[in-house]
């Protein structure tokens, strides 16, 4: 079977092709998955042209680092000690916040099950640019304890482009908070630019997405 | 619990009783008659408390077996029945009827097993897992580990032993 | 299709309106109601999971609760391991509080294949699963103040979280996960000064338990905001399955280790609370009288245990051990409820079948269901931090 007819067999019903009425009488043909959102490929995000400007604003991003409160996993018990005062990751300025716009980093917080990988391959393409992931737990790596599990992805490298890895099951809070450090060394020295890579190789990314989420009803690029 | 049992077996056709502690038996009866049996244990010996419903695929004989276990609260002791099914287009009487939780659990069996139970509400509609494509998950022949190698791209370089010989060639590599 | 959807003399404010019997007249085909999902990503949703609420206006007249964003397929997972590396497995079911897991299995297996525990390696595992019990409900007590945004009970208790944390790391060398309970017995022995320096952070908690009392019992945002609401009627407890601190609420007396005395529960003297309103807030209470009683209970193991002894039965060579063929049922009772474990040996050194019966199986699925009808979308936190959710171990 081909694959877009795997996809084809999953979609919704409110999302097929379909002849609507309009409020005048006239039918009007629509396709919710082209219609309703919007198709243009996102775009690179160039660096500033003078170079002192981007140091500042790689400066002023490594300052505020701010996490996306999405406990995908396990990991997402280590959150709270980390925000809480005797960790206190805010003076290092990592905060958590609600909702994919308003932060810049991604927490995966262990393990990800297909269901909720298709979560978050859209709470991450809604972030804005630039935007950082954090892999957590040995199960990011390479499946750590659920190597074999039929619902759990193996790589998260595959799916989502991942800035700093922090291994263990689970990593410790101080952990956690060398990982921030690491993360702030990179964004500082203009090495952080997975999401340019995401973009560049969106084709491929996608395809290895499309592979397993098989309920896809969604539009490609969700920004 | 003895007598209980024994006066349970006038009443329906319990094949087979297993006593595994002080409070809990297990009884094997067919499938015909456990719809019944849960009724009256829930309405007239007071087994009020329904505390799980799951399968176990015995591939090699061809069955799944379904086991209920019930709680009396009053008199503390637990009841398991265990009803053996066809594996073969499995579907057994549903029983949300009596207890409201059962739906959620034959949903699961629905998915992970493929027993069927119908009329069972919203039993169709798809649990755990989201676009699954393959059989099952949970039937024994299904297996994880070729999935997931096929499906989720390995790390390479992850190797897996038997611990038992692992353990005696790093330990006893002479024996 | 409504062909006066656009009509302007329409009056929407008269939507639902009230049938003779008192209860809004709902048609939920009437593409008049709102779709609006709660979760995954949602600062109020415990744990990763989430809820369809369709509302009208800000009541909710249907809701479904999503689960599986978490499945891992551990009952398969077990299939194919053998019995001592299920261990390491099979406490990644609950993050929240593994120990009773490890402890479910451990007293199944050793069931199944006539494995008596020793004196000293019982009184070291009832006080691990008390002290997994009482970093859990340092989370969940004042996280039912959280959502009414009362935040700094949540920041005094994870605090004192870890605290205990530190405490495990000491005795087991894991913070969340431990793997200290093993086939037969324990993994080790209190290390030296360890009773002298759990018992100062009891002390601490001691001080916590009256200042969350004054803080969250006696806020009267907190009290308007959760009495009266969430209700669950004593008639659903044995219909849906409610079990725990649910169950006390709502005037039950249900405690596993009251009724089905495990490990050393015998030799101590507690009292679970009961009451009978239970609403929110009363499960709050309940919850916070538990905490006490925890703290209690900690303090008289470390006095009637013994300092040292066998912890460790003898068991079979764990790589090569074959579990009697057999079927049994083990239950504990974790700060949610009854937990426990269904295990089917077929006589290989493999399990033939393991399942969990979880608290939250019941409770966040349709006993939720059926609570959030009627309720506001303000309270749906609320309520379900109050039912203590933990979804990992619905979808396993």
């Amino acid at each position: 079977m081909k694959e877009t007819d795997i996809h084809d067999k999953f979609l919704h019903e409110e999302n097929k092709k379909r002849e609507v009425i309009a409020p005048d009488g006239s039918i009007i043909e629509i396709d919710p998955l082209q219609d309703y959102f919007c198709d243009a490929r996102p775009q690179i995000n160039e660096p500033f042209k003078i170079k002192v400007i981007e140091k500042f604003l790689n400066w002023a991003r490594a300052e505020s680092i701010w996490v996306l409160g999405f406990g995908t996993g396990c990991g997402s018990i280590e959150i709270p000690p980390l925000v809480t005062p005797r960790f206190d990751a805010f003076r290092y300025g990592v905060q958590m916040r609600a909702t994919p716009r308003q932060s810049n980093a991604f927490i995966i917080s262990g393990y990800l099950s297909v269901k909720t990988l298709k979560r978050v391959i859209r709470s991450y393409e809604q972030m804005q640019s630039p935007k950082y992931v954090i892999a957590l737990g040995s199960c990011t790596i390479n499946g750590g304890m659920y190597w074999d599990s039929y619902n759990t992805i193996n790589r998260l490298d595959h799916y989502l482009p991942v800035d700093v890895y922090i291994a263990g099951c689970m990593p410790r809070p101080e952990a956690l908070l060398a990982g921030f450090m690491k993360l702030k060394e990179l964004i500082k020295a203009g090495k952080a630019e997975k999401a340019n890579e995401y973009i560049e190789n969106l084709d491929w990314y996608k395809a290895n997405q499309k592979k397993i989420i098989r309920d896809w009803n969604m539009p490609d690029y969700n920004w | 619990m003895k007598k209980f049992i024994k006066d349970l077996s006038f009443r329906f056709n319990i094949t087979e009783i297993e006593y595994q502690r002080k409070n809990l038996a297990f009884v094997s009866v067919d499938k015909e008659s456990v719809m019944q049996m849960l009724s009256y244990l829930r309405d007239t010996e007071g087994f009020s408390h329904f505390v799980l419903m799951t399968a176990v695929d015995w591939i090699e004989d061809g069955i799944f077996q379904l086991t209920y276990i019930l709680n009396n609260p009053t008199k503390k002791i637990d009841l398991a029945i265990r009803i053996k099914i066809l594996r073969e287009n499995a579907e057994m009487y549903s029983a949300h009827h009596l207890w409201n939780q059962v739906a959620t659990y034959q949903r699961e069996l629905k998915e992970m097993f493929g027993i069927n139970f119908p009329g069972s509400p919203r039993v169709n509609e798809s649990f755990l897992l989201e676009g699954w494509d393959n059989i099952p998950p949970m039937r024994r022949d299904f297996d994880t580990k070729k999935y997931s190698e096929e499906t989720y791209f390995p790390r390479p370089g992850r190797g897996t032993n038997d611990p038992a010989q692992h353990m005696k060639i790093k330990l006893y590599p002479n024996e | 299709m409504n062909k006066h959807w656009l009509n302007i003399g329409y009056d929407r404010s008269k939507y639902p309106e009230t049938g003779v019997d008192g209860n809004l007249v709902i048609d939920k085909t009437a593409h008049k109601l709102v779709k609006l999902w709660q979760g995954p990503n949602h600062p109020g949703v415990t744990g990763n999971m989430s809820i369809e609420l369709t509302i009208s206006g800000d009541e909710i007249v249907e809701a479904k609760t999503h689960v599986g964003y978490l499945h891992r397929g551990f009952e398969k997972l077990f299939e194919r391991r053998k019995y001592i590396q299920v261990f390491p497995t099979c406490i990644r079911l609950c993050v929240a509080e593994p120990d009773y897991n490890e402890y479910n299995l451990a007293a199944s297996v050793e069931e199944l294949s006539g494995i008596e525990v020793p004196e000293v390696a019982q009184w070291l595992r009832t006080l691990v699963l008390e002290m997994a019990r009482l970093q859990s409900l340092l989370r969940v007590v004042p996280g039912q103040g959280g959502t009414t945004g009362l935040g700094i009970g949540v920041q005094w208790g994870v605090y004192l979280r870890d605290l205990i944390l530190d405490r495990f790391e000491e005795l087991t060398g894991g913070r969340v996960y431990h793997m200290y309970i093993i086939p037969g017995g324990v993994r080790g022995l209190l290390p030296e000064g360890f009773k002298k320096r759990l018992k100062s952070t009891l002390k601490e908690i001691d001080e916590f338990i009256v200042n969350i009392d004054n803080l969250m019992f006696s806020n009267a945002v907190f009290k308007k905001r959760t009495i009266g609401v969430g209700y669950i009627d004593p008639t659903w407890v044995d219909s849906y399955g409610i079990v725990g601190p649910n169950a006390r609420a709502a005037g039950f007396k249900r405690d596993v280790r009251k009724d089905y005395p495990y490990l050393k529960y015998n030799e101590l003297e507690f009292d679970p609370q009961t009451a009978t309103e239970s609403d929110i807030y009363t499960r709050s209470r309940i919850r916070w009288h538990d905490l006490k009683m925890t703290v209690d209970l900690i303090q008289q193991i470390l006095d009637k245990m013994p300092d040292d002894g066998i912890i460790r039965a003898q068991t079979p060579n764990v790589l090569h051990w074959k579990i009697p063929k057999g079927e049994t049922y083990v239950r504990s009772e974790s700060s949610r409820g009854e937990y426990g474990f269904y295990v089917v040996a077929d006589g290989t050194e493999y399990p033939r079948r393991i399942n969990l019966r979880g608290p939250s199986y019941t409770h966040a699925v349709s006993l939720l269901e059926h609570m959030l009808i009627g309720a506001n979308i303000a309270d749906v936190a609320s309520i379900m931090v109050s039912l203590q959710t933990c979804p990992p171990e619905i979808e396993r």
